[in-house]
């Protein structure tokens, strides 16, 4: 069975291009628009990786979804991806090891990373 | 011009030559600077020889290699952090060594490259920093000279304009690569999203030149009598075209010339963002109410529209900058989230209120009182 792996961001066209690049990797997705329409998901599904942008309805959302989705399934691998650490001078704080240890994510990645090296993550990930 | 002085601490020959070459004669600039930023290129072998170079020639951008002959990359690192020396230290690292890059983001690296790079790739991540080192500089002069400059405003700003531009990079290279065949209708699809999104960057633009023209103080205001009816009639008038497309009727009750001193393009500014809101987020076949109303010390005007509404949460913070209130009926309409934090200054440059009141699913009143006397 394809692996399901979950996106959340709330730029639609980011959305539709991650789900056209994840799922020519031969996997599953499931999409959300904000935190809180993730929420709901992870509810009812249990998906195999997340890749979760990191503002959304508030600048950390990424954040605490992160940490509501590890509290619920600690074994699902999640992706941070952002195009704010290398502008906005704001990745201390993102970066402190206070933040980590509650956002609890497996991985920081740039939005612009390249399809190769996100899909060799992924795979890392999910140890395949 | 200016100079960034880069050190790049490696000891692998081929590395250091390899980044010289490509920066050398690369250059950045930025919308929000005068001039361009060159590099000057300095080189260490091993650690200590690099910290030697850092406190001598007190360089702006370190590129470090993590397994250095005598002591490790992290350990330069942490020195640089203890001596709190001003400088941006990029990783050069293989791509796999996830522990080190949580290690070294913790002590203050702020990027990694990994290694082997392309010259593409060290310099998207240079110019990155550069314009990220350019801005601290910036704020950090700006507050020593007094000044407040809003570096989280520019922050944010930049990621603004990035996201469009990263979402039409992405559908040109669908395009370029075929991902859809012959599937025309596929095309024309991201080729309207494309252009989506090149408005939205247009009018971030826009609302970034009424901005300027509000922050960059009173020498600019022409304040005379003005008919604020006139005003409300041309940006009703404006907004027509889009209003008609949506199916969206524009009334105003007011006939009569409503005479105040002010400047003309700033009431038209916030009576453009009122308008066009109510229209954008109105539902087809709804409609927009203006009023106009003169007191003996103040003028009162609103804007009612038949739209999605407003919760209680959302109005509070609405006239923030770059806010936007996300739900499935906005997520198909662009904006940059700025036009009511700047209906909201220059009401506050008029010493005047805007208040508004919205029930969801019914419809939003924005009602803006400026001081008027009568001379």
């Amino acid at each position: 069975m394809k692996k399901k792996i979950l996106i959340v961001d709330d730029d639609i066209d980011y959305i539709f291009q991650m789900k056209l690049k994840v799922e020519s990797m031969g996997f599953d997705t499931i999409t959300a628009e904000s935190q809180k329409e993730a929420e709901k998901i992870i509810e009812e599904i249990k998906p195999d990786l997340c890749i979760l942008d990191l503002m959304m309805e508030t600048d950390d959302s990424g954040f605490i979804l992160s940490y509501k989705i590890k509290r619920r399934y600690p074994d699902v691998p999640i992706i941070i991806a952002t195009a704010v650490t290398a502008e906005t001078g704001m990745s201390f704080d993102v970066m402190a090891e206070e933040n980590q240890r509650w956002i609890n994510a497996d991985l920081f990645l740039d939005k612009g990373i390249r399809i190769d090296q996100l899909q060799r993550e992924i795979k890392k990930l999910l140890k395949m | 011009m200016a100079t960034f002085k880069i050190l790049v601490i490696d000891d692998e020959q081929g590395i250091r030559d390899g980044t010289r070459r490509i920066l050398q004669n690369f250059k950045v600039d930025y919308p929000f600077m005068d001039e361009h930023i060159e590099f000057e290129i300095l080189e260490a072998a091993t650690g200590s020889e690099g910290i030697e170079i850092i406190d001598t020639q007190q360089p702006d951008i370190l590129l470090l290699d993590n397994k250095l002959p005598d002591i490790q990359g992290v350990e330069v690192l942490e020195y640089v952090k203890n001596k709190h020396y001003d400088i941006i230290v990029v990783m050069i690292t293989s791509y796999a060594s996830l522990e080190l890059a949580v290690k070294a983001t913790r002590d203050g690296a702020i990027d990694f490259i990994p290694k082997p790079f392309t010259p593409q790739e060290i310099r998207a991540s240079i110019e990155n920093i550069t314009k990220q080192l350019f801005l601290k500089r910036m704020t950090q002069s700006l507050n020593s000279t007094g000044k407040q400059i809003r570096f989280q405003f520019l922050s944010v700003l930049s990621h603004e304009l990035k996201a469009p531009l990263n979402a039409i990079d992405g559908y040109l290279h669908m395009i370029r690569e075929k991902q859809f065949g012959n599937n025309v209708d596929a095309y024309t699809e991201i080729l309207d999203r494309s252009m989506e999104r090149i408005k939205g960057m247009r009018q971030l633009i826009l609302d970034l030149l009424d901005l300027t023209k509000i922050e960059s103080g009173k020498p600019t205001q022409k304040l005379q009598q003005v008919d604020v009816r006139q005003i409300v009639q041309m940006a009703i008038d404006t907004n027509r075209p889009y209003a008609i497309q949506k199916d969206v009727d524009i009334y105003l009750n007011n006939k009569q010339p409503v005479m105040m001193k002010a400047d003309a393009g700033e009431i038209e500014i916030i009576m453009n963002n009122l308008i066009s809101n109510a229209v954008k987020y109105n539902r087809t076949g709804g409609r927009v109410d203006c009023f106009i109303e003169k007191l003996p010390e103040a003028i009162i005007i609103s804007v009612s529209d038949t739209g999605i509404g407003l919760s209680e949460e959302d109005t509070q913070k609405i006239f923030d900058d770059f806010v936007r209130i996300k739900s499935q009926e906005t997520r198909n309409i662009t904006g940059s989230g700025l036009g009511l934090s700047i209906v909201k200054k220059i009401v506050d440059m008029y010493k005047g209120s805007v208040n508004v009141q919205s029930t969801l699913g019914k419809g939003t009143t924005f009602t803006i009182t400026l001081p008027a006397p009568e001379d």
